[in-house]
């Protein structure tokens, strides 16, 4: 009798299993990003953006779910790796959405091309994140054209001659970026009479400062992100320093503007999305749904992420579902064409992984950000 | 390299050095009495500017008053991580104290990541400490004045304590022979207390005036000064307060000027003050004023 009992009891558990393995249809996706650390800001922004996504479109068109693991790489590069391997090699994922920066992507990278997983990145600009692979793509445009954008912008209209660069050495998006720039620049006339360093842990920039005022640049150029853009520019007014200063993407947090207060005013950047310029219906679907939620405007990184995933769905949904295999979401990824977006229309070249995309500049003007206007590739 | 420059990084340095001072008093003394690194002290630093950020931005307290109670917070708490982690292991070997310092640094960072989160804070500068003057076209941020001179002013405070009064006798005389100290009737702990009290008191004013200079401030802020503190402590000679003054000083004016003289070099400014610290430690290992490490004065 008992051991009749115990052999039902295991047809029932064995049955269970079975069946919640049937039922429980799920797609897994791991998610890295900065929650702390040096853009800890983006990171945060970023979930917000891909929660909401999430819970717009929670499963694929076969009904499984999308379920979102998120690792924090707490900003650092060693983390995202170990982040990485974890997802795919403990937790099975399908995909990976990650990181935000182009430093922290780099590290991850490798490792995702090695286990043949798609991994999507919201932010990462720099071009070395997908050259050469064939399972790292991007919704974002990359730093040639950014840096270009930017030069065309500050000689077109800041009519800037001259330009002083400060670099963030240890940052690949900003050395990246701001080569970018200075070979724009240059060809378009302009000369660049200084070129500074800092590291991201810097707070001090006097000595950088006084450099930059000795040589009397018509602009400054800082691709650099929110809280060394901040302090640099506190810095900079209180020495008297009166020039412009243009950036790139990594510039756009609330962070800037509550750390810099008065002293970031007229700081110029260019980036991925303005609610204003928003054009699709499911950017103004995302829009109003973001302001009901957090009663603020979405930023960059929250409408990239959202991007990443709405695209990332629909490249599982084109794969079959939960029965899609990572490779058959890869190849959906990179042959995303004329997606309509949360920051526009999306086209991911099969060739190189990277989106075609129109970059918006944006200013800080009274403690907001503004919009300025569109550049289309 | 013009004058104006020279003299504009010269300010910054001496202005950076006395922070770094302000807190390797604290590794310097704890290290003085109980031969112990405090590897916590940096993120204390960090306790008192959060502490500061709340009574300003959260409690609507005057300046003067957030900063004042948030030192005082600030010693509570050194005398508290002392009483629970260090005053167990009082009589363990050097090691278990050592890796319980490490432990409480992670547990610092943690908790206030916890609670105040990851993203950088704006740290609410009082006007007086804001703006700069302008002294024959050269300009000196208020901030990099008055930082030395109140670093001045404490540091005299403390070597009053320290050289005349009864409790600093005592820590004098307890870095010297913890158990005759104990044989002479002196309550020991009250003065370790006092020890941890004051090192955090000052690495709180350090940390409320770092914050006032670079304005953003995050639960990881406190590791690289903290290490540089440490390594000027080092440099001036572990256990004496007046070289942990003069250690700060060198590395911060160092670290300022590679960077005004050689730009090119500015990635490698952390890797000069440390560079020049294992230097000084080749020639003269107890560090500049320093004693024979077991003989350890003040």
């Amino acid at each position: 009798m008992k051991r009749l009992f115990s052999f039902l009891v295991a047809v029932v558990v064995a049955l269970s299993v079975m069946a919640s393995g049937a039922m429980a249809k799920e797609v897994k996706v791991g998610v890295v990003w900065p929650m702390t650390g040096l853009v800890a800001a983006f990171g945060q922004s970023a979930w917000r953006g891909a929660k909401l996504a999430q819970s717009m479109e929670p499963t694929a068109k076969d009904g499984a779910k999308i379920h979102l693991i998120l690792l924090d790489n707490k900003g650092m590069k060693v983390e995202t790796a170990n982040a990485v391997s974890k997802l795919i090699t403990e937790d099975h994922v399908k995909a990976i959405i990650g990181a935000i920066t182009s430093s922290n992507t780099l590290a991850g990278a490798p490792i995702a091309e090695r286990y043949k997983i798609p991994m999507l990145t919201s932010s990462a600009t720099n071009p070395l994140v997908t050259k050469g692979k064939k399972y790292v793509s991007r919704v974002c445009f990359i730093d040639p054209f950014q840096g270009s954008v930017a030069a065309k912008y500050v000689w077109n209209n800041l009519h800037a001659k001259t330009a002083a660069v400060m670099i963030e050495k240890d940052q690949d998006y900003s050395v990246g970026l701001a080569h970018a720039f200075m070979k724009a620049f240059k060809k378009l006339g302009g000369k660049i009479v200084s070129v500074s360093f800092f590291q991201s842990t810097d707070q001090d920039y006097s000595a950088q400062i006084s450099t930059i005022k000795s040589k009397n640049p018509d602009i400054i150029y800082m691709p650099s992100y929110y809280q060394e853009i901040a302090l640099f520019c506190r810095q900079a007014r209180q020495y008297g320093l009166k020039q412009t200063i243009m950036a790139g993407d990594g510039a756009e947090a609330d962070a800037l503007i509550k750390i810099g207060g008065k002293a970031v005013n007229g700081v110029t950047f260019t980036t991925h999305y303005d609610p204003h310029a928003a054009a699709t219906p499911l950017s103004k679907k995302f829009l109003k749904l973001f302001k009901a939620k957090y009663h603020e405007d979405p930023d960059a990184m929250a409408a990239l992420a959202a991007d990443a995933y709405f695209v990332l769905v629909n490249a599982i949904n084109k794969a079959g579902g939960a029965k899609a295999t990572p490779k058959k979401i890869n190849y959906y990824i990179r042959h995303t064409k004329n997606f309509k977006g949360v920051t526009g229309v999306i086209t991911i070249d099969p060739k190189t992984g990277n989106a075609i995309k129109s970059a918006v500049i944006r200013k800080v003007e009274n403690g907001k950000f503004v919009y300025v206007t569109t550049v289309n590739p | 390299m013009n004058l104006t420059i020279v003299l504009q990084q010269l300010v910054n340095g001496i202005s950076l050095g006395s922070l770094y001072g302000l807190v390797a008093i604290g590794y310097t003394m704890v290290y003085g009495v109980i031969r112990l690194i405090n590897f916590a002290h940096g993120d204390v630093m960090m306790v008192g500017m959060y502490f500061a950020f709340v009574g300003v931005a959260m409690l609507f307290l005057p300046w003067w008053a957030a900063f004042l109670l948030s030192m005082i917070a600030t010693a509570f708490v050194g005398v508290i991580i002392d009483r629970v982690a260090y005053k167990p292991l009082r009589n363990a070997s050097r090691i278990s104290a050592l890796i319980t310092a490490i432990g409480v640094s992670f547990f610092l960072e943690n908790l206030f990541l916890v609670v105040f989160g990851g993203v950088p804070k704006a740290f609410p500068v009082p006007s007086v400490f804001g703006g700069a003057i302008n002294i024959h076209g050269v300009i000196f941020p208020n901030i990099a004045i008055i930082t030395p001179i109140v670093a001045m002013v404490f540091l005299a405070m403390l070597l009053f304590i320290l050289h005349k009064t009864k409790y600093g006798m005592a820590m004098r005389a307890l870095s010297l022979d913890m158990e005759t100290v104990r044989i002479m009737g002196v309550n020991v702990d009250m003065v370790i207390s006092i020890v941890f009290a004051i090192g955090s008191f000052l690495a709180a004013l350090g940390g409320i005036f770092w914050a006032m200079r670079y304005p953003a401030i995050n639960p990881l802020i406190g590791i690289m000064p903290g290490l540089k503190a440490f390594a000027a402590a080092v440099l001036g000679g572990i256990g004496s307060v007046a070289g942990a003054a003069i250690g700060g000083f060198i590395i911060g004016v160092s670290e300022i000027l590679v960077v005004a003289l050689f730009p090119a070099l500015a990635g490698y400014k952390d890797a000069f003050a440390f560079l020049f610290l294992i230097f000084v430690l080749l020639f003269k290992p107890t560090g500049i004023m320093g004693e024979d490490l077991e003989r350890g004065r003040f």
